[in-house]
C-alpha cells in the first residue's frame, strides 16, 4: 500500500507568488496513496529537510514528491535527506512547479491546477519507483597520458606526485614536443629547453612513471577505471638495455642528409639519429624509410662501431598491454603546412618560413647554431617581414578560427631577430594584436616601443622573389588601406595552428568526440575543460584548441586533478539510472531477441553480449547486457528496443506510463 | 562533339595577327572553327560596368546562338570575351529566374549546354600537336596569363590562380623553356589602353622589367587587351620608365605556329609594333636566383618533354588545385 | 537574393541594397586590407577597396556611401579579380564595384575625374548598339568628341591602318534591330528612369 509524502515549496516567493501553494497541498492530500501533505516556505533549508526526516519516520512513507525546483538543482538534497532517514533515496522524485511552472505563467487558476497536474503526474511516478542502489565500480590507480609534451610532462608530474603511477606514451624518440624546439618562450623571454628539461628528466627519474617512447596507442578498450590500453613501442632498431647513449653511431652513420623533423625541415640528421642533444631518453633511432640497411641491405655501420653491440636491425615493433583506470590526451597540436598559400610562395622560395623553422633559426642549438642566416643562401637577413594571421581566421583557406598565440609569437620572433640583428628592419603586418595573458600587452608594448618592430595593419596580398629579395606586397589600413611594399629578405608566416596529423584516428580509438578542425571535444566550453564526455578520458593542452605554454601546463594540472579525484576513491559510485536487459525464469531467461540494435546504436558502447548457458555448459541464447559503468541511461537503446526487452531504471516503461496516465485521466485517481 | 568559334570584336580589328594565327595554325592542325553566325558584341568591360542585364543580354545572345547551331563547346580565344561568356553562364545556370528573364530580353530560350573553352584549353587538347612540330620553339619565354583566364577561379575552374601552369606547359609541348616570372597574372592596364593610357604604362611597364629582368626572350599572351597594352603601347611604356625595351611580345597562336613551321607572314608577325625577334640584346638569365630551379607545383597532367604525344590530352591543361 | 527593383535614394542603407541585388554582406568584412594590398591601382585610387568596404559597413552615416558612389575608384577598378581571389572572406568585390557602379550612373553621382573611363565606356557601347559589334574607328571617334581628347593617339592611327588593323568601315550584324530592343529595355530604359 502506497504512502506517498508530498512536499511542495514555496521557494520564497518564486513559486508561491504564482501558484496557490495552499491548494496545491490541499489537492495533493486528496490523491489517493498520499498519505502526507504540507507546504513550506524553503524546502531545501535544513528546517525543511527536517520535516522530511521526521515525516518519513512519523508516517512510515514509502515514497516523497517534493514540488518545487528543478532536480538539476536539489535532488541530490533530497534525497540525501531521505536516505538519512532511512528511505531509500531513489524513492524521492522532484516535481519540478518552478521552472516548469511558476516561472513561465502568469498568477490564475489555471497556473495552479498546472502545478496539480505536475504533482499529480510525479506521484504516480513515484508509487512505481524501485528501491535501488549505486553502481560500485572497481579504479585501477594508473593512469595512462598519451603525449609527451609539456601538457602530458606535466599531467604525468602531478599524477605521479599525487601518489598514483602513469603510463606516459610518446610517438616521438624523445618527450618534449614543440617546446623543446622553441628558443625562447613568452612572455619572459625564458629559453625553452633550461625550462623544460628539468622537468623532462624528473618525469624520466620519477619512480611511478613509465616512459614509452617512440610508441603509439594501438587501441583502447573498457570504461573508467578499468581501461584496457594496447601500446605499440615502435622497433627503435637496438636493445635500449644495452644502449649508453654515446652517440657513436650518429655521429659516423655515412647517411647524413636527411631532412631533420626537429629543425623543421631547415637541418639535416643522419639516419641513426637522437633527435636533438637532450632528448629523452637520449637513445637513438634507427630511421627505417631512409636507412641504407633497409633500402638496401648494405652498410651496418653503427652495429659494427657500436661498442655495446645494441644494434638490432631484425627488432620488431612490441606491443604493451596495460591496464589504467583514466587516459589524458595531451596530443599537442601541430601548424598548417604544405601548398595552401601560392600567394606568399610558402614551399616555393626557401626564404618564406614558418614559426617553427623561425624558432630553429633563433635557437643556439639549431642549423644555424643561433645565428639569424636566411635558408637560401646563409646571409643575415637585414629586413625581416612577419606576416601574422597565414591560414587562421581565413575561410578561404579553411580555417575561421584565431589560432591564438600567433600575435604573442610573432613579437616574440621580432624582438628575437632585433635582438640578433641590431641594424635589422622587422616589419609585422597584422590585424588585430590578441594579447590576453598576464604581462602578454607589456611584452607585444616592448616589442613596439624598445626594440622598434614597426607594426603595419594590414595583410598582405603577395609575396614574390626578384633579384634575392623577396618582394612583400601589403597594405596598411590605417592609412586608408594604402598599398605597402617592403623588400625583404625574408618573411616568417605566423601560419595557423591546427590538429595534429592523427588526430581523426586516436579521437576514434578511444571514443572520444572532435571538432570539424579536429581538436578534440571537452564535456563543456566553459565549466568542464579538461573533461572529454567519455567517462574517464581527459584533455589536456593544445589539442583541445591551440593554446600557449601556461594555459597548457595549467589545463594539465587540471586533468591531472580530475584523475587524481578519480582514483582517490576505492571505488567509483554511480547513480543506478541505467538500462537494464530483462531476466525471465526459464525456458525464456530474457525476452531479449538477441538482435543487437542496441549495441549498435549505443553512443556509450556500453552493451555487450553475454551468453546465457546451460548447467553443462552449452549455449542457450545470447542475449544483450548493459555494462553498469559505460551505461549514461541516454534511453536510446530502450526506444530501439523491439521486444521492450531493456528498461532504465528509474524511469521503467511503468513509471513513464504511469505519468502519463495521471496526466490524462486527471482527478480520477482522487479519493 | 562540335566546336564553334567565338572571334569577338578586336579579332577584326587590332587583334588582327591573333586571328590570322589562330586561323593558320586550325588549319595546319586539320581542326575546323565554324565562326557562330552573326555573333555580336560579348559587351566586354563597358557592359558590366554600366548595365547588369545588358552584361548578361549581349553573351547570351552569342550563346543561344552557339546552342542554336549545335555547338557543344565554344572557342573564345580573347581572354575578356571568354570571361563574360563564362561568368554569364555561370550566373543563369545558377538562377533560374536570372536565366528565364535575359532569355526573355534576348528573345531566345538560353539553355547554357554550350561549355566555353579558352584558347589554352584547346591548345593543350590536341595530343597531335607534338608530332607536327618542324621547329620546335627553343626561347626563353615568360607566359603571361593576365588577369582574366585563371579568375575568379571558382567559376572558371581552369587552372591554379596563383602561378598557374597551362600555358608553360603547353609552350613545353612546342619545345620552349617557360620561365618562372612574378607578373604571370598580375593586370596590364585592361581597358584603359585608350581612357587611362597612363595606368597601362605603369602597369605593363611592371610586367616587362619582370620578364626582362629574369632573362625572357618573349612575352607569350593569350588576350588580344594585354597584347596590345604590352606591344602597341610600348612607345608609352617607355616613355612612363625611362627605359627602353626590346622584348616582343607574341600570341600563344604565333608561337605554335612558328613551332609548326608556318610562315611569319601568314601568322601575322608583321602586324606588332616592337618587331619580332629572339635572342637578341636582351638580359641573360640571372645568375643565383633564390628560386628554387624545379619550382613546378604537381599538375594533373602528364608534362610531355616534347617528343612523345600527351595521353589524356583532354586533362593537359588542367593543373592542380591550391 | 537579387532584386530588380528600382533605385530608393537615400532610405535604405545602400549596404542592404548591394546585399539584396548581389547577395555580396560587406558585414563580413574584417578589413584586413588583402585586396588593397594587391590592387594594381589603389595608389591611384582616392579610396581604395577595403575603404569602399568600410564606407558602407558604416550603415547608420548615409553620408560615407555617398562618398563611395562619388569615388574615383569605383571607376578606377578594372574588374582584374585579384581582390576576389585573395579575399580571406570570399567577398566579390568586383561584384560590388559593378553594383556601386550601377547606382552611382543611376544616382547621377560619377566622380568628374572618371569622365573620360565613362565617355569610353559609352562611346563603346554605342558602338555595339549601332552595329552590333565593336566597331574600333567608330568608336575613337565617338570616344575622342565625348572626351574632346581630340589630338590622343593620332599618331597611331596611320600606324594601325598601315599594318591592316584598322577598318575604315564597320562589321554589321544582321540582328541589329534584337540589339536595339536589347538596349532599349537595358541600358536605355535604365538611362531614362534617372
Amino acid at each position: 500500500m502506497a504512502r506517498i509524502g508530498v512536499f511542495i515549496c514555496h521557494c520564497g516567493e518564486n513559486i508561491s507568488a504564482t501558484v496557490d501553494v495552499q491548494k496545491v497541498a490541499a489537492a495533493a492530500a486528496r490523491i489517493s496513496g498520499v498519505a502526507h501533505s504540507v507546504e513550506y516556505k524553503y524546502m531545501c533549508s535544513d528546517p525543511g529537510q527536517q520535516m522530511i526526516k521526521n515525516a518519513i519516520k512519523e508516517k512510515n512513507l514509502t515514497g516523497v514528491v517534493v514540488a518545487a525546483c528543478s532536480p538539476r538543482m536539489h535532488e541530490p538534497t533530497f534525497r540525501r535527506a531521505c536516505a538519512e532517514a532511512g528511505l531509500n533515496p531513489f524513492l524521492c522524485e522532484m516535481a519540478n512547479i518552478r521552472e516548469h511552472c511558476s516561472w513561465v505563467h502568469e498568477k490564475s487558476d489555471a497556473t495552479t491546477d498546472k502545478a496539480i497536474d505536475i504533482v499529480r503526474t510525479l506521484v504516480a511516478k513515484v508509487k512505481k519507483n524501485k528501491a535501488l542502489l549505486p553502481i560500485k565500480v572497481p579504479v585501477t590507480k594508473t593512469a595512462l597520458v598519451i603525449g609527451g609534451g609539456i601538457a602530458g610532462i606535466q599531467a604525468s608530474l602531478d599524477i605521479a606526485n599525487s601518489g598514483h603511477k602513469v603510463i606516459l606514451v610518446e610517438k616521438e624518440p624523445s618527450i618534449g614536443g614543440h617546446m623543446s624546439q622553441l628558443s625562447e618562450t613568452f612572455p619572459t623571454l625564458d629559453c625553452s629547453q633550461c625550462i623544460l628539461t628539468p622537468r623532462m628528466v624528473e618525469v624520466a627519474q620519477h619512480p611511478n612513471i613509465t616512459l614509452y617512447s617512440y610508441a603509439e596507442l594501438e587501441s583502447l578498450d573498457g570504461f573508467i577505471g578499468n581501461f584496457k590500453a594496447r601500446i605499440r613501442k615502435k622497433a627503435r632498431s637496438l636493445d635500449e638495455k644495452l644502449c649508453t647513449g654515446c652517440g657513436l653511431c650518429t655521429q659516423k652513420c655515412p647517411t647524413r642528409k636527411i631532412a631533420s623533423e626537429f629543425d623543421a625541415g631547415l637541418g639535416m640528421r643522419p639516419a641513426i639519429y637522437v633527435p636533438f642533444p637532450q632528448a629523452i631518453p637520449n637513445k637513438p633511432v634507427i630511421d627505417r624509410l631512409n636507412c641504407t640497411y633497409y633500402l638496401k641491405g648494405k652498410c651496418r655501420l653503427c652495429e659494427k662501431i657500436c661498442p655495446t653491440q645494441a644494434i638490432r636491425f631484425d627488432q620488431e615493433d612490441e606491443i604493451i598491454e596495460v591496464e589504467v583506470g583514466a587516459v589524458v590526451l595531451a596530443t599537442g597540436f601541430d601548424i598548417k603546412h604544405g601548398d595552401f598559400f601560392p600567394e606568399y610562395g610558402y614551399g616555393k622560395y626557401k626564404d618564406v618560413i614558418d614559426g617553427l623553422q623561425f624558432e630553429r633559426l633563433a635557437s643556439a642549438s639549431g642549423p644555424t647554431l643561433g645565428e639569424m642566416r636566411r635558408p637560401s643562401d646563409g646571409k643575415v637577413p637585414e629586413t625581416v617581414v612577419f606576416v601574422a594571421c597565414a591560414g587562421s581566421r581565413d575561410p578561404a583557406k579553411g580555417i575561421e578560427y584565431c589560432s591564438k598565440i600567433c600575435c604573442m609569437y610573432t613579437a616574440k620572433h621580432a624582438m628575437l631577430y632585433k635582438h640578433k640583428v641590431h641594424q635589422g628592419k622587422p616589419y609585422v603586418f597584422y590585424m588585430d594584436i590578441r594579447a590576453g595573458g598576464k604581462m602578454y600587452e607589456e611584452f607585444v608594448r616592448r616589442a613596439m616601443e624598445e626594440d622598434g618592430v614597426q607594426y603595419i595593419r594590414g595583410r598582405v596580398s603577395r609575396i614574390y622573389e626578384r633579384g634575392g629579395k623577396l618582394i612583400v606586397k601589403g597594405a596598411d589600413t590605417l592609412l586608408g588601406g594604402r598599398p605597402m611594399e617592403i623588400e625583404a629578405d625574408m618573411v616568417v608566416l605566423a601560419t595557423a595552428g591546427v590538429a595534429n596529423a592523427g588526430a581523426e584516428e586516436l579521437a576514434q580509438k578511444v571514443h572520444i568526440s572532435y571538432d570539424s578542425y579536429y581538436f578534440y571535444s571537452e564535456a563543456h566550453p566553459k565549466l568542464r575543460p579538461v573533461e572529454t564526455n567519455t567517462a574517464g578520458i581527459f584533455l589536456a593542452g593544445a589539442c583541445q584548441a591551440p593554446k600557449d605554454i601556461p594555459e597548457s601546463v595549467a589545463q594539465a594540472s587540471g586533468a591531472a586533478a580530475k584523475v587524481a579525484a578519480l582514483f582517490s576513491q576505492a571505488e567509483l559510485i554511480r547513480e543506478p539510472l541505467i538500462a537494464v536487459v530483462d531476466r525471465q525464469a526459464p525456458p525464456l531467461y530474457s525476452t531479449c531477441t538477441g538482435c543487437f540494435l542496441c549495441q549498435t546504436s549505443c553512443p556509450y558502447q556500453a552493451i555487450e553480449k553475454e551468453e546465457i548457458r546451460g548447467r553443462d555448459g552449452q549455449l542457450i541464447k545470447t542475449v544483450a547486457k548493459v555494462n553498469p559503468g559505460l551505461c549514461q541511461g541516454c534511453g536510446t537503446c530502450v526506444a530501439l528496443c523491439r521486444s521492450k526487452s531493456i528498461d532504465i531504471q528509474g524511469f521503467s516503461h511503468e513509471q513513464v506510463y504511469a505519468e502519463v496516465l495521471a496526466l490524462l485521466n486527471r482527478g480520477e485517481s482522487d479519493v | 562533339m562540335k566546336t564553334g568559334f567565338y572571334p569577338g570584336c578586336s579579332m577584326k580589328g587590332s587583334a588582327r595577327e591573333y586571328s590570322e594565327s589562330l586561323l593558320a595554325v586550325s588549319q595546319a592542325l586539320g581542326r575546323e572553327l565554324p565562326e557562330i553566325p552573326d555573333w555580336n558584341c560579348c559587351g566586354a568591360t563597358a557592359a558590366h560596368n554600366l548595365d547588369h542585364d545588358l552584361a548578361l543580354a549581349l553573351p547570351a545572345r552569342i550563346l543561344a546562338a552557339a546552342e542554336k547551331n549545335g555547338m557543344d563547346e565554344v572557342l573564345v580565344p580573347c581572354a575578356a570575351c571568354y570571361s563574360r561568356l563564362s561568368v554569364t553562364r555561370h550566373e543563369l545556370l545558377e538562377d533560374e529566374a536570372l536565366r528565364k528573364k535575359i532569355s526573355g530580353l534576348i528573345e531566345a530560350d538560353y539553355r547554357g549546354s554550350a561549355r566555353v573553352l579558352n584558347i589554352i584549353e584547346w591548345l593543350a587538347a590536341i595530343p597531335e600537336l607534338e608530332s607536327k612540330i618542324r621547329a620546335p620553339f627553343a626561347h626563353r619565354v615568360a607566359c603571361y596569363y593576365g588577369c582574366l583566364l585563371v579568375r575568379p577561379a571558382g567559376i572558371l575552374n581552369f587552372d591554379r590562380p596563383e602561378d598557374p601552369q597551362s600555358m608553360d606547359l603547353l609552350l613545353k609541348r612546342i619545345g620552349a623553356t617557360p620561365l618562372d616570372w612574378a607578373f604571370k597574372t598580375e593586370c596590364c592596364g585592361a581597358g584603359f589602353s585608350v581612357s587611362r593610357t597612363d595606368v597601362v604604362a605603369k602597369l605593363s611597364g611592371l610586367i616587362l622589367e619582370d620578364a626582362v629582368s629574369r632573362g625572357a626572350e618573349a612575352v607569350v599572351v593569350a588576350c588580344p587587351m594585354c597584347h596590345l597594352n604590352l606591344d602597341m603601347r610600348r612607345p608609352n611604356i617607355e616613355k612612363y620608365s625611362g627605359k627602353k625595351y626590346g622584348i616582343p611580345v607574341i600570341y600563344l597562336t604565333q608561337a605554335v605556329g612558328l613551332a609548326l613551321g608556318l610562315d611569319e607572314k601568314k601568322l601575322g608577325l608583321r602586324r606588332h609594333k616592337v618587331k619580332v625577334k629572339f635572342g637578341e640584346g636582351l638580359a641573360k638569365p640571372p645568375s643565383a636566383s633564390i628560386t628554387p630551379a624545379s619550382a613546378m607545383p604537381t599538375a594533373g597532367a602528364k608534362s610531355a618533354s616534347g617528343d612523345s604525344p600527351a595521353g589524356a590530352g583532354s586533362t593537359a591543361a588542367k593543373s592542380g588545385e591550391v | 537574393m537579387r532584386s530588380d527593383k528600382p533605385v530608393q535614394h537615400a532610405s535604405q542603407p545602400l549596404a542592404d541594397r548591394v546585399l539584396e541585388k548581389t547577395g555580396v554582406d560587406v558585414a563580413r568584412c574584417y578589413q584586413c586590407g588583402k585586396c588593397s594590398a594587391g590592387c594594381p591601382l589603389a595608389a591611384e585610387m582616392d579610396f581604395p577597396p577595403s575603404q569602399i568596404m568600410h564606407l558602407l559597413q558604416l550603415r547608420d552615416f548615409p553620408e560615407f556611401a555617398e562618398m563611395a558612389l562619388r569615388s574615383h575608384t569605383i571607376w578606377l577598378c578594372l574588374t582584374c579579380e585579384i581582390c576576389y581571389a585573395r579575399c580571406p572572406m570570399e567577398i566579390d568585390i568586383p561584384k560590388l564595384m559593378d553594383a556601386l557602379r550601377h547606382e552611382a550612373l543611376a544616382q547621377d553621382k560619377v566622380n568628374p575625374k572618371a569622365k573620360d573611363i565613362l565617355a569610353f565606356h559609352r562611346a563603346f557601347l554605342d558602338s555595339v548598339r549601332y552595329t552590333g559589334r565593336l566597331f574600333e574607328m567608330g568608336q575613337i571617334v565617338d570616344y575622342k568628341l565625348r572626351s574632346r581628347h581630340f589630338l590622343q593617339d593620332l599618331l597611331q592611327a596611320p600606324w594601325m591602318f598601315f599594318v591592316g588593323k584598322l577598318h575604315l568601315l564597320p562589321e554589321r550584324v544582321r540582328g541589329r534591330r534584337l540589339l536595339g530592343r536589347i538596349f532599349a529595355r537595358t541600358l536605355k530604359a535604365k538611362e531614362k528612369r534617372s
